[in-house]
């Protein structure tokens, strides 16, 4: 799958593997009108859509909750991820919109196969959306390896892109448009701060200060 | 940061044209202008001070804010030179005002004696076209301590046993540590190993007008908005600028090296921001370019009288490239670490840097304890191998693990093998219509078994530490590079070298070489702190040469 090898000062590699760095380093032009655009509409209370209809924004937005679902801690939907991901079509990843079309109808066709009368993913209850999603992420894993039995790429292209644009949306810095109210940084743990003082964890909370082993700095 | 001081007009002769501001082109910049000479720095990208940095990952890893566009100046790569090399993004090197050392992690080692002599103690390696350097670790020591003194370093003199000599100790002490550092200390004590606040180009005081580190966890990829990361950016090129003789010309593309009908080198020809061509006039010219863009410019400036290309009668420019092997292993620990606040790295170990023979195995390398994930980089690589994909699973993972992972990295030698190299590609051009980077390279199998082997050792000091769960990334030919080194290399035989001990072209009299294409040897994975030093002394070689009228003769 993987032209890239794993060596850790790559940037791009870091950003999740080959698929990922390849279309990262294809769009980049366009990736800061992007995210200082969603970077508006992320301070907006009611953020315009660009891109999605209301209902395909309500459909994208149910299925990022799948990969990041609100809960004790903000998922997705806190975080605005839809709007990232709305305003990113728009600019700099436009050239994916048909990738999001045809997903969307997969969704919909999966929804209305294995729940009939279910009218779209967002309007089935939770255990029906978790059984639609796992069917499209399976699907997913068996177009990247076997015989595709959908149109091809349909679940693979848009499952994988939907959870790199989901992580994206979810964990930026609220600068790049994401992450809403630090929403995604909260669930994870991560102090919003950009400025901190020791101890910063629980390790070196009691960490005596270096001390030499006796013996140890003879020249070896 | 002062304003540029002063400008040149392309048709000036200056003193020096310096191709590359990075970590060596800004140390000669700043001591051959503190020198009295003129000097005229062009630099490919462009002039970002410390207000223009961010945090926001789109724009440094997706944007390439900082470093080399590969759509602009597009990369092919192959394994052996028999294939046909396909597009790829196969290096990435700073691309601004500072170079690499704008977005670099910033661990700062010395090479040690062994490095400048290997291939005496080894003989001939199978595969491999080692040799010794033609200077010494000892007559490199006063610049290394100088670069610690100048640009800023914080570190804790005499705490490895395994340090090479130094003249003093560092000017400021080693930052703080983190829960990685103590875990990590801890471990390797244990299993008898000795671990040492670790050498950083951040400063941990305030120093020369800079402040001291903030520790906002932001350092691999990004600049330091508050100019605590010792870049040639944040310290020399300021003090280039205060001469009042240096010009720093960023946006500046230079394809060629202007030679005259006596061979001498008279000027860089460059595409400004506008793509008109301009011919910057010089007495001497410096590349500090890079180990890729260095050989390529070199290739590029071919002519009659220099079919091979500039500086090429050895048939070496581009050859001999040393990335630095790696390998890397992580570990989950049960209470939070918050290792995402602060530079990366605090404690290192240097047991494995001479290997014992016994193992079969050349070079040695250096373990560091780190932390070099931002949010989207860690939950998209940082994860372990089986966490699930989606859901509350996914979420519940990287909730969990975010405070909790570190990483062990295994830096080591990467052995020079001549057919690794950098070359002109036949077929594919940049956007300005010349031919683009090409990378040949295949690991030497002694590199990738020694990282195995440092992987295993890496493991077991997880094991020490009490990681609870703990996973290593497979060890793979690489087909990426970042340390680039070795594709010029310095000698005193004109046969099988670039340039000579004075950092001048064994071709052409008056144009010299400095950067990671100088080094004969890849050290063990932290090539920056020897870069400057070799650009401290040429400047001083330099400097020499040219009171004695010896270049410009």
């Amino acid at each position: 799958m993987n032209s890239f090898q794993p060596a850790r000062r790559d940037f791009l590699q870091l950003l999740g593997g080959t698929a990922t760095a390849a279309w990262l380093s294809a769009n980049w032009p366009a990736f800061v009108s992007a995210a200082e655009h969603a970077h508006q509409s992320a301070k907006s209370d009611h953020p315009a859509l660009e891109v999605f209809t209301a209902d395909q924004a309500r459909e994208v937005e149910a299925l990022s909750a799948c990969i990041i679902p609100s809960g004790e801690t903000p998922g997705a939907c806190e975080a605005g991820v839809v709007y990232f991901i709305d305003r990113a079509l728009k600019t700099f990843f436009s050239d994916a919109l048909p990738v999001y079309q045809k997903g969307l109808e997969a969704a919909q066709k999966t929804t209305a196969e294995l729940f009939p009368g279910v009218s779209s993913f967002s309007a089935a209850t939770e255990e029906q959306k978790l059984k639609i999603f796992t069917h499209m992420a399976e699907e997913s894993e068996r177009q990247k390896d076997g015989p595709r039995r959908l149109a091809p790429g349909a679940f693979q292209d848009f499952f994988q892109t939907l959870r790199v644009h989901t992580i994206f949306g979810f964990l930026v810095d609220p600068e790049g448009g994401g992450n809403r109210d630090y929403a995604g940084w909260k669930a994870i743990g991560r102090d919003p701060s950009h400025s901190f003082s020791p101890p910063f964890g629980f390790y070196d909370k009691d960490y005596p200060g270096w001390q030499p082993v006796p013996g140890e700095t003879e020249k070896k | 940061m002062s304003q540029a001081a002063v400008t040149y007009k392309p048709s000036d002769e200056v003193d020096f044209v310096i191709i590359g501001s990075g970590a060596a082109g800004g140390v000669l910049a700043k001591e051959l202008s503190t020198n009295g000479f003129r000097v005229v720095v062009l630099e490919q990208g462009e002039y970002f001070r410390e207000k223009d940095f961010t945090h926001d990952e789109t724009k440094v890893f997706v944007q390439s804010q900082l470093t080399n566009k590969i759509n602009v100046h597009p990369v092919t790569f192959r394994k052996t030179l028999e294939e046909t090399a396909r597009k790829q993004q196969a290096v990435l090197y700073g691309s601004c005002v500072g170079g690499s050392s704008v977005h670099f992690t910033a661990n700062f080692w010395r090479f040690h004696q062994i490095d400048f002599k290997e291939h005496s103690k080894t003989g001939d390696i199978p595969g491999a076209n080692s040799a010794d350097w033609p200077i010494t670790y000892a007559d490199l020591e006063p610049y290394y301590t100088k670069v610690e003194w100048e640009i800023g370093v914080s570190g804790l003199a005499g705490a490895s046993p395994f340090d090479p000599p130094r003249s003093k100790p560092y000017p400021m002490p080693p930052l703080p540590v983190k829960g990685n550092g103590v875990v990590f200390e801890r471990a390797c004590r244990k299993l008898g190993y000795h671990p040492f606040p670790a050498p950083m180009a951040i400063l941990s005081q305030p120093r020369a007008g800079r402040a001291a580190c903030m520790n906002c966890g932001f350092c691999l990829g990004f600049g330091c908005e508050v100019g605590a990361k010792s870049s040639a950016l944040s310290s020399v090129i300021p003090m280039a600028e205060k001469t009042g003789r240096c010009e720093i010309r960023p946006n500046c593309y230079v394809h060629r090296i202007e030679t005259d009908k006596n061979g001498r080198a008279i000027g860089a020809v460059y595409f400004d921001a506008q793509r008109n061509t301009h011919l910057q006039k010089s007495k001497a010219v410096i590349l500090s370019a890079n180990g890729a863009e260095t050989p390529r410019l070199l290739l590029l400036s071919a002519s009659n009288q220099f079919p091979a290309g500039l500086a090429n009668s050895s048939g070496h420019v581009g050859k001999n490239l040393m990335p630095n092997s790696s390998a890397l292993a992580f570990g989950v620990f049960d209470e939070p670490l918050n290792d995402y606040k602060g530079p990366a790295v605090s404690r290192i170990m240097h047991d494995f840097y001479e290997l014992d023979p016994k193992l079969g195995l050349y070079g040695g390398g250096g373990l560091d304890a780190r932390f070099d994930f931002t949010p989207v980089s860690f939950v998209l690589n940082g994860l372990p191998p089986n966490t699930p994909k989606w859901g509350a699973d996914f979420k519940q993972v990287l909730a969990h693990n975010f405070t909790r992972t570190l990483e062990i990295f295994c830096h080591g030698t990467s052995l020079p093998v001549e057919s690794n190299s950098f070359s002109l590609d036949p077929d594919v051009k940049d956007a300005y219509g010349l031919p683009a980077l090409r990378m040949t390279f295949r690991d030497h199998p002694n590199d990738l078994k020694m990282m195995e082997w440092m992987k295993d050792r890496a493991l077991e000091i997880l094991d020490a530490a009490g990681a609870k769960t703990k996973w290593g990334l497979p060890v793979q030919e690489q087909q990426f590079a970042v340390h680039l080194l070795g594709t010029c290399r310095m000698g005193n035989d004109p046969k099988t070298s670039v340039i000579n001990a004075d950092h001048r072209t064994h071709d052409v009299k008056n144009l010299f070489l400095c950067d990671g294409s100088s080094l004969v040897t890849s050290g063990r994975g932290q090539p920056t702190m020897t870069i400057q030093a070799l650009a401290y002394r040429a400047a001083d070689r330099i400097t020499a040469l040219a009171k004695r009228g010896e270049i410009s003769a």
